[in-house]
Formats: C-alpha cells, structure tokens, sequence
C-alpha cells in the first residue's frame, strides 16, 4: 500500500469514527429531561433525585409541544419548556421530601397528568410535622352530594350585606368561615329578622369578610392557570378542554394504568348555586387537595401550599357572591 | 451559442484530475452523512431542530434543487457520500486502481433492472411517505442508513455504482433534468476514442477505476447516466475528456425514446403539484390523511397521487398527443413528446421549493449551533427565531419561474415535436393548463 493510499485510509477512519463518535459521546454525557404530552409518556425520567441544599442542576426539553415545568409547593417561577430546545434551570431544596413537579402549560387534555417526582434527601434542622387538613379532622365525607336546598334569587352582595349584618362575632370567626357552607350561615341567620335575599347577603359579606383582595388575585391567578383549562376561565365549568373531556369519555382514562374503572365526569361548574352554596371551604379544600378520586380532577395536595389552596376556595366563591373589591 | 472548454484552464483541470480536492469533499461529506443518520437516531424527535431534518431536507434540498442541478445537473452525485464506503470496498482501496480479479462477485445487473423504473418507485415510495419522512428525524435517520447500507450491499454482489445507477431514489430525477444543466462531460474527439486500446475509461488501469456509472464517455450524447465523477479524465490515456460549459437543455434537443424516462417526467411534474397542495395548501384534510400513513385516508391519498401521476397527467397528455396524425408509433410519439415535460417539471420543483426553502431556511442557523438538540450554542446561533424569508418576494419569483417554465417548455416541446414530425401545440396547451394549475396551487 502505498503512503497516499495509506493516509487517505487513516482521514476516511478518522472521520467516521469522529462522526459516529463524537455525538454519541456527548449526547450520553448530556442527561435531559424530556416532557412529552402524557399520553405519549409524560416526563422522562419521571423521578429525580436530589440533596439537601446541594444545587439540582435540570436540562429539560420538549419533544413536542411546548411544555412548563415548576415544582409544587416551591417559592418559584414556572420555566417553559419548549421544542427541540434546552431550557437549563438549577433548584435548591432546603427541606427533604418528596417533591412534585409538574407542567404548567396547557399542553393537551392530559396535560395535568404530566407529573413527576424529586425525591430530596438529607436531614433537615428543624422537620414540620405534617398538618391534617380539616376535612379529615372534620370527618367530612367529601364525595357526598352537598347540595344546598334553597338558593338565592339573585346573586347575594356583600355591599347591602355589610349594611344588614349585626355584630355577630361567632359568625365571622374564620373557623366558622372555614367549616360552614354558604347554606349552613344562611340557616343560621334565621333567628334574625331579616328576609331571605338580606340573609344572603349578609352570607356574602362574611364570606369577603374572611378573604382579602390579595387573596382573591393569588386565587385568581392560580385559578386561571391550573382550573381554568377544564372549570372554565369564568368557573361555569366549560374550559376548553371541557368538551374534549366528555368527548373522550371514559376511553381517556383508560389510557393510564390502573385506572380502568375511572369515569370521566364533566368539569364542576362553579356557577351552579345549588352545588357550591351547599359546599363547605373545608369540604372545597379537601377536594382540591385529594382530587376527585376517579372523576379525572388531580390532587393538588402536593403542587398547592395550604395558603394558596385557602386563596383558591374564596375566589372560586366569587363565582356565586358579589363582592366590593 | 458555442460551448466554452472548462477543462481547458490549467487550474480547473488540475483540480478535476487530482484525487485530493475531491477526497477532501468526500470525507467531509461521509462525515457530515453519517452525523445526519445519528442526529435523526439520537438527536430530538423536534424536526425542526434536528440536524438531519433541518440539513437534508431543508438545506440540502435547497442546494440540489435550486443550484446543484439546474447548474452543474449531476454535480451532486460527483460529490455524493452514498455510494463510497461500498465502492471503496469493492475496489479494495480509496485511492488506489482495483485488482485486475474482483474482490466481490462483480455481477452484472440483470437486463431487466438495467432502466430506471427501480428509481421510479424508490422515489415513488419515499413520496407517498415524505410526510413523515420530512418531519420526523427516526425516520430520516432510518432510511439514510438503509440507503447508504443499500449502497455498500449492491456493491458487493453488482459491479460498479449499481444503486447510483439504478436504485436511488433521488438519482432518477437528477439524471433526468441534468439534460438541462449547462454543464457536461464530453470526449474531444470521437477517432480518438474508436482507435483507444483497451478502453482504459470504461474498463479501468493503472492510472485509476473505469466508470463507475457504466457508461462508455466515447459514446457519450446525454448528461442522464453521467454521474460526473471525473475518473475518466484521470484514466484516459488521450486527454480526450472535457469537462464543457453549454447552453440550457442543449441535451433536450435530441428526444429520448425511453418509457422509464418518460414516466419520471410525469412522476417528478406530479409529485411536484402533489407536494405543492399538501405541503403549501390550505387543506388540514389532506394535510392529515398524508401524514397518517397506514390510515385508511393515507391509501385513499396514496391512491390517489398514484392515480394522478400514471392515470391522469400521462392519460391527458396521451389524449392530446393521439391526433397528431404520424407514421411514428404512439409509444414513441410520447416518450419523445414528453421531453416538454422535463424543463417544466425542474422548475415546478424550483418553484415549490422555493418557497418550502425560504419558509424554513432560517431553522438551518439554530440547528448549526445545536444539531442534536442537546442545549448547546457551537456558534451562538442556537437561539435563531424561526423567520420565514424573503416574504415578499417569494410570490412574484414563483411567478416569475413558472412563466419560465412554460416557455422553455414550449420551445422544447417545438424541437421535440419537430423531431418527430408532428405539432408541438398539444404539448404547449397541455403545459399551460398544467402550469395554470401549479400556480394556483402555490399562490
């Protein structure tokens, strides 16, 4: 072989071993998470492991549509995660724990599916006990009908209830607020003299009484971006994947392990009196934070602080009140 | 206009003759094609960010169909990556001239197969699933592989470029409208060649391979079978090769009579308006039933382009065609007729890819920087935005090319008709009625 053959040989080599090389050397040492709507897998890997206070350095990206990612009951800004590209995000944790991390762009009618997990280790100072929500210590049953009898002719004001209401302290304690349905103050102001319509509004105004205007856009925000999507933008239970959701049915379920006996029902509307002026905001609270189990509404428990969830319950009220601010 | 000798200047000949500027075209090209097959593997399934979409259907399509081929007609398969690693293993060698007993089994491809009709269904079923193919990097990734496997298989069993020549899918059509190129390969003197002994261009020497296209370059009249490799320059013992610039479509004046050529000129004028509605038109139902391969809509689609490129476009022709009253055959009468077809068909092409390419050209900067979609920036542009180019301009170009493309087609059809004694009128409605329909399509 002559030496022109020779180092012709060796470039040829040289090139294709770089070419096959080189990729896949730095693909295997570029870890990525990849989201993808859930049907088509979800987020991969799903579970992620990470320290006490050692940074967590994530390289996501979406291999179809674009996707969010933030991680519940974390002080942070959702990324978004988009296409074909790298969105390179670093997270500290200061408390071990499970964590769950979740899409928070409306990706397609699984997308509250999309869910995955950090699990932290390492010990923490000062560890919390765990709260039992007062659904539990309540001993509702929460997937009981809760139906309200009557229901106000027009939609009760806390303005005119502000002017009716008597100094009653018991009924604006917020533990009286928190465990008493809308219905259960109305009947409980019938000792008093006022009319049916003046008893709803003074229930409106305890109900405003019990929040504040910071509450209610915290409760509003959360609410349009994780509630809407299926409850609709103004509650009446008509988001846009509403349609869709009744539509797929219970095929849609299936589509999961395990969940073969699911029936898919449609979003609650929060418009509908009868249903949310029998409801409880210990009763909503604990629906949010459960989910409904087999109704395909998630559990929220571990993306919501217990804050936010309060915040969500009053604005979900002012569906069914007027308030003043 | 008289044809102008490139390889007459000293450095162009040079460069044609030595096998380096060419090696180093090759292992770059190699290179670059076996990162395409392992970007669309590994890389993001987002083909819009994946190099092997982004640079084989976006920038390479561009570079063949708009310049390589109206230009230099055959230039890309002297420059092509597919055929090497199988032909350098049936040589034995990258640079140095075979062994006089063949390493393989160096059979001949059997007559049968010895057309193109092989390349017209390569294409054909690479067409009925370009949807998928186009946009999905697996895919593209999968049938680089096959091809270049396909490749290094024949060139063990057959002698010679046997995939070049008779099964790539893209080779068909380059060969096809190469007629058009102003570029050829010639010999300088016809004795020369008759009185040669021992044929070194054809069956090889000491001085290199003897062609790997299987064509003789002493008869040489057409660029269709001519992959522009340039080994006959190096092999012959005369210098009697010239690499020669020449007018347009100087090879069109001369009609073939062959069926399988004839029918990849309706395949390529038919896939092109096909491409045009699906790709570029407004109908989600078509768009969709392309897209579902498999699906009952996808075989409805597929018959349908089947039906629109061997029923319809060639039945129509055919019943223009039937009165020019002639002592030719029909048979005949529509291979050399169908000659129009070829300028048009080129700039179809050029005029749907135009605007594909210029759609989608500003993607090839973002997947430059990060090919395999891993986060990185290698030239700061990774963060590209997608900008559809040249917008307003892209209308009256089109426009422009397919008035172009009717003319052209219409005095080819007069030659094309003149050699066959009959009126060309037929053929020059029938592109007007054609070329009316690709216009509405594209704008």
């Amino acid at each position: 072989m002559n030496r022109s053959e020779f180092l012709s040989r060796i470039f040829v080599i040289t090139g294709i071993i770089l070419a096959i090389g080189a990729p896949l050397v730095f693909w295997t040492r570029t870890p990525l998470i990849h989201a993808r709507m859930a049907e088509n897998g979800g987020w991969n890997p799903d579970i992620i492991q990470a320290e006490v206070g050692q940074p967590l350095d994530l390289k996501l990206t979406s291999d179809d549509v674009v996707h969010g990612f933030a991680v519940g009951q974390m002080d942070m800004q959702s990324v978004d995660v988009l296409p074909g590209k790298v969105t390179d995000l670093t997270l500290i944790f200061d408390k071990p724990g499970i964590y769950t991390f979740f899409c928070t762009r409306w990706c397609g009618l699984n997308h509250w599916r999309m869910r995955g997990t950090i699990e932290v280790s390492g010990s923490s100072a000062d560890p919390e006990p765990a709260s039992i929500p007062m659904y539990v210590t309540l001993d509702l049953d929460i997937d009981a009908p809760h139906e309200s009898p009557v229901v106000p002719q027009q939609i009760p004001s806390a303005i005119r209830g502000q002017e009716l209401i008597t100094n009653s302290p018991i009924l604006q304690s917020p533990d009286y607020y928190r465990s008493h349905s809308p219905y259960q103050a109305f009947t409980d102001l019938s000792h008093t003299t006022l009319a049916e319509p003046q008893r709803w509004d003074v229930v409106a105004y305890i109900w405003q009484s019990n929040t504040t205007p910071e509450s209610l856009a915290n409760g509003q925000q959360l609410y349009a971006q994780n509630c809407a999507a299926c409850h609709g933008e103004n509650g009446a239970g008509d988001g846009v994947f509403a349609d869709d959701l009744a539509a797929s049915g219970e095929a849609s379920m299936q589509t999961m392990t395990g969940a073969d006996n699911m029936m898919m029902q449609s979003p609650v509307d929060f418009t509908n009196p009868t249903r949310m002026l029998g409801a409880s905001p210990a009763l909503l609270q604990g629906k949010i934070l459960r989910g409904g189990m087999g109704t395909g509404m998630p559990m929220w428990g571990s993306i919501f602080t217990e804050e936010q969830i309060w915040d969500l319950v009053a604005y979900i009220y002012s569906f069914q009140f007027k308030y003043h601010y | 206009m008289a044809k102008i000798v490139l390889t007459r200047n000293p450095f162009i000949k040079n460069a044609l003759k030595s096998r380096y500027p060419q090696l180093a075209v090759f292992i770059v090209m190699l290179v670059g094609y076996i990162f395409a097959i392992l970007a669309g593997l590994i890389g993001t399934p987002v083909g819009s960010h994946n190099f092997s979409i982004v640079f084989v259907w976006i920038a390479w399509w561009a570079i063949l169909i708009l310049v390589a081929v109206p230009f230099f007609g055959r230039g890309w398969c002297a420059v092509c990556p597919i055929p090497l690693p199988g032909e350098w293993l049936q040589r034995g060698a990258i640079l140095a001239p075979p062994d006089k007993k063949p390493k393989w089994l160096n059979l001949r491809v059997p007559k049968m197969f010895r057309n193109i009709w092989l390349q017209n269904i390569s294409f054909l079923l690479l067409a009925l699933f370009s949807s998928v193919l186009l946009t999905t990097p697996n895919i593209t990734g999968i049938v680089l592989a096959a091809m270049l496997f396909a490749a290094i298989g024949l060139s063990t069993v057959f002698e010679r470029r046997a995939f070049c020549r008779y099964l790539c899918p893209v080779g068909g059509f380059i060969g096809l409208y190469s007629q058009t190129a102003p570029i050829e390969l010639r010999i300088k003197d016809k004795q020369v060649c008759v009185t040669c002994e021992g044929k070194p261009c054809y069956n090889g020497s000491s001085a290199g391979y003897g062609c790997p296209w299987d064509v003789f370059p002493g008869g040489l009249t057409k660029n269709t079978y001519c992959g522009l490799c340039m080994e006959c320059i190096r092999t012959c013992p005369h210098d009697n090769i010239a690499v020669n610039l020449r007018p347009f479509s100087a090879d069109l004046a001369k009609p073939s009579t062959r069926m399988d050529e004839a029918f990849k000129a309706f395949i390529m004028l038919g896939s092109a308006m096909i491409y045009a509605g699906v790709l570029l038109g407004p109908w989600g139902t078509l768009k969709d039933a392309a897209y579902n391969v498999g699906s009952s809509a996808w075989f409805v689609y597929a018959i349908i382009f089947l039906a629109i490129i061997f029923v319809i476009l060639p039945g129509f022709f055919t019943l223009g065609i039937l009165n020019t009253k002639n002592v030719l055959p029909l048979k005949q009468r529509f291979a050399s007729l169908s000659t129009a077809l070829i300028p048009l068909g080129l700039m179809f092409w050029v005029a749907f890819s135009l605007s594909f390419v210029l759609t989608n050209a500003s993607y090839i900067l973002a997947a430059l920087s990060d090919p395999l979609g891993l986060g990185w920036n290698l030239f700061g542009t990774a963060t590209t935005a997608w900008q559809p180019m040249l917008t307003t301009v892209l209308a009256p170009a089109q426009t422009l090319v397919l008035v172009g493309a009717l003319i052209w087609s219409a005095r080819t059809a007069q030659k094309a008709a003149n050699e066959v004694k009959v009126s060309s009128i037929p053929v020059i409605v029938y592109s007007l009625i054609v070329t009316s329909i690709m216009l509405w399509l594209l704008l």
